[in-house]
């Protein structure tokens, strides 16, 4: 009988946590946005008219195709993170786009139309330097891969290897260059620094040297960023310090010397301490590339130049200013795109033949630059044949903050991507204000009384403003009534925002790497505001602190992004308004030395702005803002202000006290030694987290306090040593204002990368199990016993009793790549743990099974309190995949924030995608079900009204006939 | 059962770590030398600093004994606190300051002394003032090592912790420290229990197999019940069936 009740307990938990999104609540509450990363390579297809594909490979390494016309993904290969990963060089031919990845580990031939792999091969070993296609009478059929020592050639069709020769003298020549133009043989071209260039011709059916020159350069250094082939097999190098060009007819029998030809003999000069940049174009493998090519003499100076076949340069357009410049061919016609910029803001495009570099007419595209956007970076032109055979195009245009924006003329964007989202770093959400009437309303109270009469009047003048917007609202659903329902559209802008009842909708503002800021709207993740910070280093690190929330009417919120340049220390702040990106006015403190730390103070100024505080090397500090007002509150709370700083390099631990006149003194110190264990990770709790349940009810009715101490730091170390039996993780917590080390344990035979959270009284962290090879959890919970010591005031100073501490591991059957922890407003609703796998689900693991008071076998008190008997293995559940079949690649972080109702807790999932959705982790005990019967309860309750009513007349009559009676 | 016992019996029956006594009491974990090889003490000093400025100047406090060899350990011994130390720990109480200690970073085990001595470095913790005065000099003085045994940190805390303002009237209170040393080490976190879950499922088949009732199933059990049931639904079922086509048929012709 014990082990049917077991059964059923087991039943009733399971129907307890599943939770799965009904089918037609897909995309109700949810969204998914995919991202490709920065571009680095782009080509649009052109072997037919009709095509709308555009190829791209990225920072992230992802190779792609978007689709041109929406900008939408049709696929998206998504590769290895970090070198192995590294996408080299893009080449595309027709319908075949040959990739090289990571350093020139493999090359693999995809099928552009529906991203098929053709075939894939391992290339030899040495490091990449180039790859090119080589045609053989007007066909390409062979890839030609240059690498340290050696050049290979493989087959278009199939990949296999038709031969390999070596490179002489590969240990002092950069063999930089391939070049072929479709005729018996391949040239290879290397330079020797400041020395001479070395060209070797080999027989493209056998790799035989043909023919193996050496040309006096004295003057370059290397070949890639100088050179270029034009015309009939012509280098064309370009000197800055000469100021002058260089001519080497590649297919000469006898190669002396370079002709030199002075820039100045063209009327042209170079902008000072500019590299002068060669582009020519070649629009089909196994035809000599074109003899007109562009020359960039400096940041906003293009000039369009012909060499004919005597060895003459023309010049055959000036563009000053200019701002970029791209080739584009269809069919046999070649063009040349030029960018101008026409005023502050905005650009203009135009086409021009390459041949004789006259304007095309009716070929102006407008390109607005965004106010707070980067600057346009790269162009990338798709031509297009019309019907009376002129030449129309679409442009596409990357800037500085990685967003493409595709432009169809007469200067329409079509599209336009955000891919710096591919790379969020933080996140925050922020509420949305209340709309003009209800602000109206609550400033009525936020302002000092001013007379009884006044205050009457502005009440009666507010009552009539809400009713007029009520009407107006009223007006508003009448007339949309009539429309159809297709037309009806709630467009959502900057002026139309405004909380909805449950607070649902909020502003998510998000920190990218590439430095640019977003604001999105939560409920259809449309971008309603961005803001790109420029000269942000790379490798910053952000963190983003809300001042003052959207609570404070008339004040508006503000949001603080600290920035803090990595190699330096140097940090800069931004202080902007999460509602409308608006950078404040507010003036910034200066800050001349490295940052070691902030703080948020939950103090605030006269305008509700919270404190924060900057802590520099000299452990000075800086307030943040810096008024007379809060310089008095310092003051007063200064004794009660503690802070603690990490030096992972040393191991150390330090506390520090604020004093009065806003110095401070060091007053705790751990140290833990860094030859045995280095310090990964600390964290705190979160400031917004809500506990609503001082202690946990056991079986027999008796309370178990939790230890709640809100300055509990986590420390998590790896072990130096990582062999297999010795290697641990060390988890250590440390209160942050007395130093005092609460609980120090190892998990012995462990290694990282250690993910955890740190909650309530609680904290679970995923571990990799060396000897078991195996992913592990382990929850750590700390309780202060049957009593509470002080049950009305937490303090640090006087907690003189350490806690219980309580654990237990499991087995987890997946590795993870990021873990948090749902959040809710007041905290009654139960936790789950979000856990982003590196399939890209997110999976919702109630908390209930990382308990460790989880007890083993199935006792009668333990059953009275809900606990799951134990079981060493956690359990992963289909119904639990928050994200169904939405995956998340890359899950770098998730962000949770609650929302208005209880039972709600917004998450944001963010990666290399971003998705958005909502969970309910106890269900939605707050909310009618969408299919409640509005209808029979109202019946029900109007019938049981008249039941009363009737009966009671009934009863009436009754009672009086008795009477007459 | 008495709640806090059952309390007790359920927490270690969780087969969890309960810390209640798990810091080893002035104790450390040199029993595997032989003793009589290395018997010297070894002191480390332990300072103290209460200043009416806050600013720390430490004085020496006691120091703490560490030995070798088969009653190997730590224990501190201290001396009084003077007539002077007294009034001024007083004043500084008066004014909210703090009570620092700090003891250097070495090695809790004798036979390392020598190898990680030149660290130099201390580390340090504090208590209110007020709370030792009023706590009468009871504290509570922990040493927390490494894996190693190398120290890691201390922590101070006064019993009782809070500071309400207390006059101590006696001077004799504050004349001697009344303190607990206790070394802690780290505990070894729990590995996922798979015997003892295995051996209780095994425990529970086994069980089943000597109780051949239980291992029955539902229907195995109950047959008696189910069967007529069954055969009374599907009889009156057929019954229906018949009856229930015409009505059926009527149905659908109202319906139309």
């Amino acid at each position: 009988m014990s082990w049917l009740k077991y059964g059923f307990a087991v039943c009733l938990y399971l129907l307890q946590c599943t939770d799965a999104v009904f089918e037609d609540q897909v995309g109700k509450f949810d969204w998914r946005q995919q991202y490709v990363g920065n571009v680095r390579f782009a080509f649009f297809e052109t072997h037919s008219q009709a095509s709308k594909k555009l190829l791209v490979a990225t920072e992230q390494n992802i190779f792609a195709s978007l689709n041109s016309r929406t900008g939408e993904l049709f696929w998206r290969h998504v590769d290895k993170t970090g070198p192995e990963g590294n996408i080299d060089t893009l080449l595309v031919h027709g319908q075949d786009a040959v990739v090289v990845v990571g350093n020139g580990r493999l090359m693999r031939c995809w099928e552009t139309n529906i991203g098929g792999l053709n075939w894939e091969v391992v290339l030899d070993p040495g490091n990449f330097l180039t790859a090119a296609f080589v045609g053989v009478q007007d066909h390409v059929k062979y890839v030609a891969v240059i690498k340290q020592s050696a050049i290979s050639f493989h087959y278009l069709s199939n990949g296999h290897q038709k031969w390999i020769e070596n490179l002489p003298d590969s240990d002092t020549v950069q063999y930089q260059t391939v070049y072929s133009d479709g005729q018996g043989e391949v040239l290879v071209l290397g330079v020797v620094p400041n020395s001479h260039i070395v060209v070797i011709a080999y027989n493209i059916e056998d790799g035989e040297i043909m023919k193996q020159t050496s040309v006096e350069a004295p003057w370059m250094s290397s070949l890639e960023e100088s050179c270029v082939v034009v015309g009939e097999g012509v280098l064309l190098c370009v000197d800055p310090i000469t100021m002058s060009l260089y001519t080497l007819p590649l297919n000469s029998e006898t190669m002396a010397d370079m002709n030199q030809i002075l820039l100045q003999s063209l009327d042209l000069e170079v902008a000072a301490g500019f590299q002068p940049v060669l582009t020519a174009t070649q629009p089909n493998p196994a035809h000599p590339p074109l003899a007109s090519f562009f020359l960039q003499l400096g940041p906003e100076h293009h000039i369009l130049l012909n060499l004919n076949d005597n060895g003459i340069i023309t010049t055959l357009r000036d563009f000053k200013p200019s701002r970029l410049a791209a080739f584009a061919t269809s069919g046999e016609k070649t063009v040349a795109g030029v960018m101008t910029p026409k005023n502050e803001t905005a650009c203009s495009i135009n086409l021009f033949t390459i041949d004789t570099g006259r304007r095309l007419l009716d070929t102006t595209v407008i390109f607005h630059l965004e106010p707070n956007g980067g600057k346009p970076s790269n162009l990338y032109i798709q031509a297009f044949l019309k019907k009376d055979d002129s030449v129309g195009y679409r442009a596409m245009v990357q800037t500085e903050d990685f967003a493409l924006t595709f432009l169809q003329q007469p200067g329409r964007v079509v599209w336009s991507r955000e891919e710096a989202l591919a790379e969020v770093v933080t996140m925050e959400m922020v509420d949305l204000p209340l709309t003009g009437t209800q602000a109206e309303l609550e400033g009525e109270f936020g302002k000092k009384a001013d007379g009884l009469l006044a205050m009457v009047l502005k009440r009666l003048s507010s009552q009539l403003i809400l009713l007029q917007s009520w009407i107006g609202h009223l007006w508003k659903l009448f007339y949309d009534a009539r429309k159809p329902r297709s037309q009806v559209k709630n467009e959502i802008t900057i002026e139309t925002l405004s909380r909805d009842e449950f607070n649902l909708q909020k502003m998510m503002v998000m920190v990218t790497a590439s430095g640019k800021l977003f604001g999105i709207d939560s409920k259809s993740g449309s971008i309603l505001w961005k803001h790109y910070l420029e000269n942000i280093q790379p490798n910053s690190a952000f963190k983003l602190m809300v001042q003052r929330t959207t609570a404070h009417f008339p004040h508006p919120p503000q949001c603080t992004l600290l920035v803090k340049d990595q190699e330096t220390g140097l940090a800069s702040l931004h202080v902007f308004n999460p509602i409308f990106g608006k950078k404040s006015q507010i003036s910034l403190p200066t800050l001349p030395r490295p940052v070691l730390q902030s703080l948020l103070l939950p103090l605030m100024d006269q305008d509700y702005g919270k404190i924060l505080l900057l802590i520099d090397d000299q452990y000075k500090v800086t307030a943040f803002p810096s008024n007379k007002n809060v310089l008095q509150q310092l003051q007063e709370a200064a004794s009660s202000i503690y802070f603690y700083l990490v030096d992972s390099s040393q191991g150390r631990l330090s506390g520090f006290r604020l004093r009065k006149d806003l110095s401070t003194e060091l007053i705790w110190e751990v140290v833990i030694p860094v030859e045995v264990q280095k310090i990964v990770a600390v964290k705190g709790k979160r400031p917004n987290e809500h506990v609503h349940s001082q202690g946990r009810v056991m079986g027999d009715r008796s309370v178990l306090y939790k230890y709640l101490n809100p300055n509990l730091l986590a420390v998590i170390t790896e072990s130096t040593d990582s062999h297999q039996e010795r290697s641990f993780v060390g988890i250590f917590l440390i209160d942050g204002v007395t130093g005092r080390i609460i609980h120090e344990a190892v998990q012995r035979k462990a290694r990282g990368p250690v993910h955890f959270v740190h909650s309530e009284n609680w904290v679970v962290y995923e571990y990799w199990n060396v000897k078991a090879r195996r992913v592990e959890f382990s929850v750590l919970e700390l309780f202060e016993g049957m009593e509470l010591y002080n049950s009305t005031v937490f303090s640090s100073l006087d907690r003189p009793h350490p806690p219980h501490v309580l654990q237990q591991s499991y087995i987890f059957p997946s590795a993870i790549s990021t873990l948090e922890a749902t959040l809710t407003e007041k905290g009654i609703t139960s936790r789950h743990l979000l856990v982003g796998l590196p399939s890209g689900g997110i999976l919702s693991l109630p908390k209930m099974y990382l308990d460790p008071r989880r007890p083993e076998g199935n006792l009668e008190q333990s059953r009275e309190e809900n606990l799951i008997p134990y079981a060493p293995e956690l359990p992963i559940r289909t119904e639990w995949f928050i994200n169904y079949n939405q995956t998340v690649s890359r899950v770098r972080g998730i962000f949770t924030a609650p929302s208005g109702l209880e039972s709600t807790c917004l998450v944001v999932a963010y990666g290399l995608d971003l998705f958005q959705t909502r969970v309910y982790p106890s269900k939605q005990f707050d909310v009618l079900k969408d299919d409640y019967d509005y209808v029979l309860i109202s019946s029900v309750l109007l019938g049981l009204f008249f039941a009363t009513m009737i009966s009671k007349r009934l009863a009436e009559v009754k009672l009086l006939n008795r009477a007459w009676r | 059962m008495a709640s806090s016992g059952a309390a007790h019996i359920s927490m270690s029956v969780l087969s969890t770590i309960t810390l209640l006594f798990w810091a080893e009491f002035a104790h450390c974990n040199l029993n595997r030398r032989p003793s009589d090889a290395l018997d010297t003490d070894f002191s480390v000093p332990v300072e103290h600093s209460f200043e009416i400025d806050d600013e720390p100047r430490f004085r020496r406090r006691g120091s703490l004994e560490l030995r070798a060899g088969r009653e190997s350990g730590v224990t501190i011994s201290q001396s009084h606190l003077s007539e002077e130390d007294r009034s001024t720990l007083k004043e500084v109480a008066a004014v909210d300051g703090l009570y620092r200690i700090r003891v250097p970073r070495v090695s809790l085990q004798v036979d390392r002394q020598t190898e990680k001595q030149a660290d130099g470095g201390y580390l340090t913790a504090f208590v209110k003032a007020c709370a030792l005065v009023e706590s009468h000099l009871s504290d509570v003085i922990t040493l927390h090592t490494d894996v190693t045994g190398y120290l890691i940190g201390v922590s101070i805390v006064t019993i009782p912790g809070t500071c309400r303002g207390l006059e101590v009237e006696d001077e004799v209170d504050l004349e001697s420290f009344n303190t607990t040393l206790i070394v802690m080490a780290p505990v070894n976190a729990p590995m996922p229990e798979t015997a003892g879950f295995i051996a209780a499922l095994e425990m529970e088949r086994e069980k089943k197999e000597k109780n051949p009732q239980e291992q029955k199933s539902f229907f195995a059990k109950y047959w008696m019940y189910i069967v007529p049931l069954v055969l009374f639904l599907m009889m009156s079922g057929a019954q229906d069936q018949s009856g229930g086509g015409n009505g059926g048929g009527a149905a659908n012709g109202g319906g139309r």
